[in-house]
């Protein structure tokens, strides 16, 4: 049993993001061309709406939601303090949770059905749907059954992914927790696992930076004032402007 | 003054066959590929007519294009904050159906067949999916169909045209249409850069053509929402956007780009001009009214030295500016402001201008003339009277281009922004010149009458043989005047060749340097 989970929660755990790393960086720099979001709207407009609505908003908010009782558990936990806010948070989680399910499956049927959609879909692309259904719907399950995640999380799950990321692992707790809890972990692996090898990497090209841009963008292929310019120094490289 | 060159594009509509070779030739050349088959990164279309994409005109539907709210320009569709916000989804994109589904035969069947009864027929199948279809809509469907319903009817550009001068447009026998070939503009202040999230898109600095950087594309098809022409386009199978590069690869060496070299009609013309970047924003948010001068003053007198000198300290190179002042483009556009520019409303300052056609002014009566001509009319022949005839119409040869069956202010919708005095001034400029030649060439109107004629639109005969001569007789190389280099001979134009001692020469990506 101690090796399942010694395996389960410190081997998996660093081989996923060992993987998650090197093939993310590996694929950016040897296949840059290939990160995209790959949209499909294009080929299908309508339905995708129903689906990519609601799954994106969804799992967004339930990323950060994760992502916040992770850094900061002593601050949820003094929010939860007070049954009133925790209802708020483990209500709305749970309706974003719902939405991302709802709308993963609609895109995982319209996929599945649309003859358009076949011939741009791969394997890994129903592979990585199949899993994140599964995931969010161990959670949903998790939240509903276990109350409250919320602060159970900040308190048990916390501690143990801080003890990841030190290096020192202690797995105590959360061999303790129930078996469908358990399997939210591994399924949280298994897509960090996934991740370079799917259309997942999207997420780390999410185009922020577009916020303080200015709108219009001009390349030049050398700095032409500058290298007509007498006075500037001598040099091997040339001055480029892109 | 913050000078920069531009290749721009003038398309003289009154020369175009709509033969759609350069649509081939630059199928042929980049978007013959898996994915790319819907392109047509240069299409031909009729007009009065729906376009390609259906409709691509009516930014009700596509939302495409910059508009001004409280004195301020910003994307109708996109944008920061829109363009993120509809990033999972985004509502107004046009999809394969507006296009049309790409598609080919089974002709194979036709040699396979096993034998039978009937005539083995090639199926159309689907390029996507490969399975039989029905075919909606192909390239140019709409190729010479203004007269129906479906497709010159539903023009977006009838929109404020009254009842009557519609119904004029659409009698039968009196049907008249155009051809508008189009490519990307390579907009000044291109609303495609702006809308991609990712920072792919860019123009050029030293000939401001507008490019997609693959590497960068992610897929996030702003640009085809905000580009109001719709020449931006999403690859369904790479999941990146791609345009016309006005093939810059071509340029580079000097040529002409493809759809312009294999222009039957030789309607094409192709050159740089110099413009002022800093009055870019200025003019783009200008009064829909003086939106089109406002365009056509960026655009600066190559011959000017203050032009000149400015445009050396800003590094431009002595063959670009040379390349200015001998460029097509400016004189059809500055010189005899003959051109202009399509749908300036859209404010993105495209850089492609056309000339307006004349063929349907000179072959149209309008209707309140045509009640007044009936009885004189043979019923059945239905032969134009007269003194209606092209050579005798010259006392009020410029009454014929105002009472045009073809409404002005249906050009104006597309040229103009609506101001039909614009429309009407180069149409009488092309008039004049028209019957400057014919009083030459077939001498049965009098010379002072076309001089006459010429006078009044500001030209001199000396001018309108010019015209001429770059509308009818021009050369190749007359044509496109394409600075000789930019980057195959960017080491002579820009440096002292000897600054290139002592480093690594061509082919090095990296300076060879000594390692740790
Ligand atoms: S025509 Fe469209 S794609 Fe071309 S530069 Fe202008 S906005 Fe961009
Ligand atoms: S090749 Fe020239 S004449 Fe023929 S359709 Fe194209 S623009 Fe018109």
């Amino acid at each position: 049993m101690d090796t399942l989970n010694n395996f389960l929660f410190i081997g998996l755990p660093y081989a996923a993001l060992a993987v998650f790393i090197v093939g993310t960086i590996i694929r950016y720099i040897n296949y840059g061309y290939q990160v995209s979001s790959l949209s499909s709207e294009f080929l299908e407009g309508r339905r995708l709406f129903w689906g990519s609505q609601p799954f994106h908003w969804g799992i967004i908010f339930l990323f950060l939601g994760h992502l916040i009782g992770f850094l900061f558990p002593r601050s949820v936990l003094l929010w939860n303090g007070h049954p009133v806010r925790l209802l708020i948070i483990e209500v709305t989680g749970f309706i974003f949770g719902l939405s991302a399910f709802v709308g993963l499956l609609n895109l995982f049927i319209r996929r599945i059905t649309e003859a358009r959609l076949k011939i741009v879909t791969n394997k890994m692309d129903l592979l990585i749907e199949i899993v994140l259904l599964l995931q969010i719907f161990t959670g949903l399950w998790v939240a509903f059954n276990y109350r409250w995640g919320s602060s159970w999380y900040a308190s048990v799950m916390s501690p143990y992914l801080w003890s990841i990321f030190k290096f020192s692992p202690d797995v105590q707790s959360v061999i303790a927790l129930p078996w469908m809890a358990k399997l939210h972990i591994i399924g949280a692996y298994l897509i960090v696992l996934l991740f370079p090898f799917t259309r997942l990497v999207h997420f780390l090209v999410a185009p922020l930076h577009y916020i303080g841009r200015p709108y219009q963008i001009v390349i030049w292929y050398r700095d032409r004032k500058t290298l007509r310019n007498p006075r500037s120094p001598w040099v091997a490289k040339y001055p480029q402007n892109n | 003054m913050n000078v920069r060159a531009q290749m721009s594009m003038i398309f003289h509509l009154d020369k175009c066959i709509g033969c759609h070779t350069c649509s081939i030739a630059c199928k042929n050349i980049w978007t013959d590929r898996k994915g790319a088959e819907y392109m047509w990164w240069n299409n031909v279309e009729t007009k009065p007519g729906t376009g390609y994409p259906t409709k691509w005109e009516d930014q009700k539907i596509y939302k495409g294009g910059w508009e001004k709210k409280n004195g301020q320009i910003d994307l109708r569709g996109a944008g920061k904050k829109k363009g993120l916000l509809n990033i999972f989804h985004n509502p107004h994109l046009p999809v394969i159906d507006d296009y049309y589904e790409p598609f080919t035969y089974r002709y194979l069947n036709l040699i396979e067949a096993p034998e039978g009864n009937d005539q083995p027929t090639a199926r159309p199948i689907s390029l996507i999916t490969g399975e039989p279809i029905d075919i909606k809509m192909g390239p140019n469907w709409d190729d010479d169909l203004s007269g129906t319903p479906d497709y010159g009817r539903k023009d977006p550009n009838l929109e404020n045209l009254s009842e009557a001068e519609q119904e004029a447009m659409f009698q039968l026998e009196k049907m008249a249409f155009f051809y508008l070939p189009r490519i990307c503009n390579h907009c000044l202040n291109p609303a495609c850069v702006a809308s991609c999230p990712s920072g792919a898109i860019y123009k050029r600095g030293e000939d401001g053509v507008v490019l997609i950087n693959q590497e960068v594309c992610r897929a996030w098809r702003m640009c085809v929402t905000a580009c109001p022409y719709k020449k931006s386009y999403y690859n369904w199978h790479t999941g990146k956007s791609e345009k016309c590069i006005l093939c810059f690869p071509r340029i580079e060496a000097g040529l002409a780009p493809a759809c312009m070299h294999s222009c039957v009609g030789r309607i094409r013309y192709l050159g740089v001009v110099l413009y002022d970047a800093d009055m870019i924003e200025k003019v783009a948010n200008a009064e829909e009214s003086a939106l089109v001068d406002a365009q056509l003053n960026m655009i600066l007198d190559p011959f000017d030295p203050h032009v000149i000198k400015a445009a050396k300290e800003n590094g431009l190179p002595d063959s670009t500016i040379k390349a200015a002042q001998y460029s097509p483009t400016y004189k059809f556009i500055k010189k005899w402001g003959l051109a202009l520019p399509l749908h300036p409303e859209f404010r993105t300052l495209p850089m492609l201008f056309y000339v307006p056609p004349m063929l349907p002014v000179m072959a149209t009566l309008s209707k309140q003339t045509n009640e007044h001509l009936k009885n004189q009319m043979d019923p059945i022949a239905k032969i134009w009277p007269e003194d209606w005839k092209y050579d005798t119409s010259m006392e009020e040869i410029f009454g014929i281009v105002e009472k045009s069956r073809f409404p002005l202010k249906y050009m104006a919708n597309l040229f103009s922004a609506g101001d039909e005095n614009k429309v009407k001034d180069k149409l009488k400029k092309l008039l004049a010149i028209r019957i400057w030649r014919r009083a030459k060439t077939v001498g049965d109107i009098p010379l002072d009458k076309a001089e006459a004629a010429l006078k009044e639109v500001g030209y001199t005969p000396q001018v309108a043989e010019d015209i001429y001569y770059l509308t009818s007789l021009a050369k190749f190389d007359d044509r496109f005047v394409i600075p000789a280099a930019h980057r195959e001979e960017a080491m002579e134009l820009l440096e002292n060749t000897g600054d290139r001692k002592g480093s690594v020469g061509f082919g090095f990506t990296t300076p060879a340097q000594r390692g740790l």
